[in-house]
């Protein structure tokens, strides 16, 4: 027998014909789609007369281009008429075909990779695709999830398949433990940071070590969602007990005895001991500091007590890429990145909404007031992130601190709907991708962690959080 | 079956690396429910200052890169988001190729499926493209697909090499999905095993009658 990783594991069960050397006929467990990605692929079927070969291995959620606006669940509607019309026909879609839809006025609507896990439908084991490029979020459960485009969701929806080209293996082993201060974000931009934007490309990551076993199940997940700005095809975590007390306590469809074999198959789920991996980067992990990008790009990051780089390294398209960066981000090269003051504080997206973020945003922002400058925000992941925070009383401290406290959606991830930031605007931001003007035209992006952009909004400007820990 | 083609225009160089699919196809022009209308939302950010005044010094601005047909970019062209609006964007401004060092995965696959030749060479390569094209009058490239060349107008020869599967597609216009669905009973047969050793595989989810996870915190 010859021993495999993870991932080759996960493609081989999932494999139903070979295409060529590099390619295979791949089956989907299930499929999420969105309101913005999706329109196309549905009037390709209909022009081809096809239909869905598998409505209930579909799921869907309006969440791109929902207005977040803290009116009750009921009354939410979209006002931007293009945006409505994506959402109507979305609706109409689904209903044609049988799909269950997560609707703009849906209590348990809110973003797609929020949703999934914790209405139990992400599974170890399992083949997850997305019209979305952070579908890689899921490889935190042990599933292998990654973002396709529209021909690839026409192309599932009919046949409930993809032809996929088989990425290359990489492992990065984080061992240590993590720092007073620092999270799993954190830990990512770290990575990011050092292997590069490109420094995963073409390859599914498996993360493994000390690190990563002590991370919480939704820790895991913003790893894993990142994993996506290195590059990388996928992100995978083995199953442990983390993931199957997670998994479980979300899963509701399965009876006793079908879950205790899915525990079993579940724990057996890992790279053979002697597994080759084409790339194996190691990580220390007591090394990682709470870290901001400077840049317009997710790998222009550095610890918060680190400067903004010169551009004065390289030549060529590397000098022009880093000069256009600082050109757009407005900050002295060589200035400490700490200090810096900020106009916004975003706390939301895929990568940071869920109640883990939200507490530590409140922990930190508990009896203590936004920066009078500075206008926060907070867009829970879900609706039922939001039940649980207000439930807990976190929404509350929030609020008392001076936040905004909203209803669920992408929001001012990326500023489809109608959060956006004003030209100019600086923003402390929990999201996954500080790109130019993706916040809004001319919009400047620090990306952090929950804690770390709590803790911006109260000083109204970057801080070091770890300074805060010490006072505490 | 194959026929054989070149691609001949004026290539217009954008020399950054990880351009965006956020910066090739900003998010207001993606409310839409059909492909249409893209081309103006091309590059918008880089092409429009903000009161939407072209920028005259934006290489797709200035009048020796009009009807440009290729684009030469830097590495990690088309990372970030998975909108193959960018894709469609860039064909329906007259776009036809890009050569660049590399390609985000998933703008790599939406390219292949809509038929957008993508070149790579190596950085130096482009560099030195670049550099050419900038100084000489004739901005044109011309691309063999079948021969896998790349030729200036100073007949400097690249040679590139093109994975046989987006060959395929670009030479063949494979119908992937007619091709897939005459195997559907190996698919038949894949779920029928699948699902017997995996049962917790499979997902079912009824259209809007109950919500799984709403629905269990009240049982």
């Amino acid at each position: 027998m010859s021993s495999h990783t993870l991932y080759r594991k996960l493609v081989d069960s999932h494999t139903v014909s070979i295409i060529d050397a590099d390619h295979v006929l791949l089956y989907a467990d299930l499929h999420i789609m969105n309101e913005y990605t999706s329109p196309q692929a549905f009037a390709g079927l209909r022009e081809k007369g096809l239909r869905v070969r598998r409505p209930r291995q579909q799921m869907g959620v309006v969440d791109h281009v929902i207005p977040t606006r803290p009116v009750p669940v009921a009354a939410r509607t979209i006002e931007i008429v293009d945006a409505a019309k994506q959402a109507t026909n979305f609706t109409r879609n689904c209903a044609e075909h049988g799909i269950h839809l997560f609707d703009v006025d849906d209590p348990v609507q809110g973003i797609e990779h929020v949703v999934a896990p914790e209405i139990g439908l992400i599974r170890p084991g399992m083949v997850v695709l997305c019209g979305d490029s952070h579908t890689t979020t899921y490889g935190a459960l042990g599933a292998l999830g990654f973002g396709i485009g529209t021909s690839e969701v026409e192309h599932v929806l009919a046949t409930q398949t993809l032809v996929y080209r088989v990425a290359k293996d990489m492992r990065i082993v984080v061992d240590g433990a993590l720092p007073p201060g620092t999270t799993s974000k954190d830990l990512v931009l770290h990575i990011i940071a050092r292997i590069g934007a490109q420094g995963a490309r073409g390859y599914a990551v498996e993360y493994a070590g000390e690190a990563i076993a002590a991370l919480s199940a939704e820790a895991r997940m913003t790893l894993c969602n990142m994993t996506v700005e290195a590059g990388a095809r996928a992100a995978l975590i083995a199953p442990d007990r983390t993931t199957l007390d997670y998994v479980c306590a979300k899963v509701r469809d399965l009876d006793t005895q079908t879950l205790e074999a899915a525990r079993n198959a579940w724990s057996q789920l890992r790279s053979d001991a002697d597994a080759r991996f084409d790339v194996e980067h190691r990580f220390d992990a007591t090394r990682v500091a709470p870290y901001v990008t400077w840049g317009t790009s997710p790998d222009q990051a550095v610890p918060v007590d680190g400067l903004i780089p010169a551009a004065t390294e390289g030549s060529g398209l590397d000098l022009a890429t880093m000069r256009k960066a600082l050109d757009y981000i407005g900050l002295p090269a060589g200035a400490p990145i700490e200090g810096t003051p900020i106009d916004r504080v975003f706390i939301g997206s895929c990568t940071n909404a869920r109640i883990e973020d939200l507490r530590a945003a409140a922990q930190i922002v508990r009896g203590r007031k936004v920066a009078s400058t500075v206008r926060a925000m907070v867009v829970p992941g879900s609706g039922m992130v939001r039940d649980q925070a207000e439930r807990e009383g976190i929404a509350q401290v929030l609020i008392d601190a001076g936040f905004e406290w909203r209803q669920p959606g992408c929001s001012l991830c990326l500023a489809m709907n109608d959060d956006v930031l004003a030209p100019g605007e600086r923003c402390a931001s929990t999201t996954n991708r500080n790109f130019e003007g993706r916040q809004g035209r001319a919009s400047k992006t620090h990306l952090m962690s929950p804690a770390m952009a709590a803790a911006a909004a109260i000083a109204g400007r970057i801080v070091d959080i770890r300074k805060e820990l010490t006072h505490g | 079956m194959a026929e054989p083609f070149t691609i001949t225009g004026i290539a217009a160089p954008l020399p950054v690396n990880n351009l965006d699919t956020d910066q090739i196809m900003p998010k207001q022009f993606l409310l839409g429910i059909d492909k249409s209308g893209l081309a103006r939302g091309l590059l918008y950010d880089l092409r429009f200052d903000a009161d939407g005044r072209a920028r005259e010094q934006f290489v797709l601005n200035r009048p020796e890169y009009r009807g440009a047909k290729i684009l030469l970019g830097g590495s990690n062209f088309g990372c970030g988001s998975s909108r193959e609006h960018a894709v469609w964007g860039l064909q329906q401004a007259g776009f036809e190729a890009v050569i660049a060092p590399g390609y985000g995965e998933i703008f790599y696959f939406n390219s292949t499926n809509n038929r957008l030749l993508l070149v790579t060479l190596p950085p130096e390569q482009i560099e030195a493209l670049i550099t050419e094209i900038e100084r000489s009058d004739d901005k044109q490239l011309s691309i063999d697909v079948e021969s896998e060349v790349l030729l200036t107008s100073s007949c400097k020869r690249y040679p590139f090499s093109l994975p046989a599967r987006q060959k395929q597609m670009l030479v063949e216009r494979l119908y992937m999905i007619g091709m897939t669905l005459r195997q559907e009973e190996a698919i038949d047969a894949f779920e029928a095993r699948h699902w017997a050793a995996q049962p917790w595989c499979r997902i079912d989810l009824p259209a809007q009658q109950r919500r799984p996870g709403t629905e269990s915190q009240q049982a």
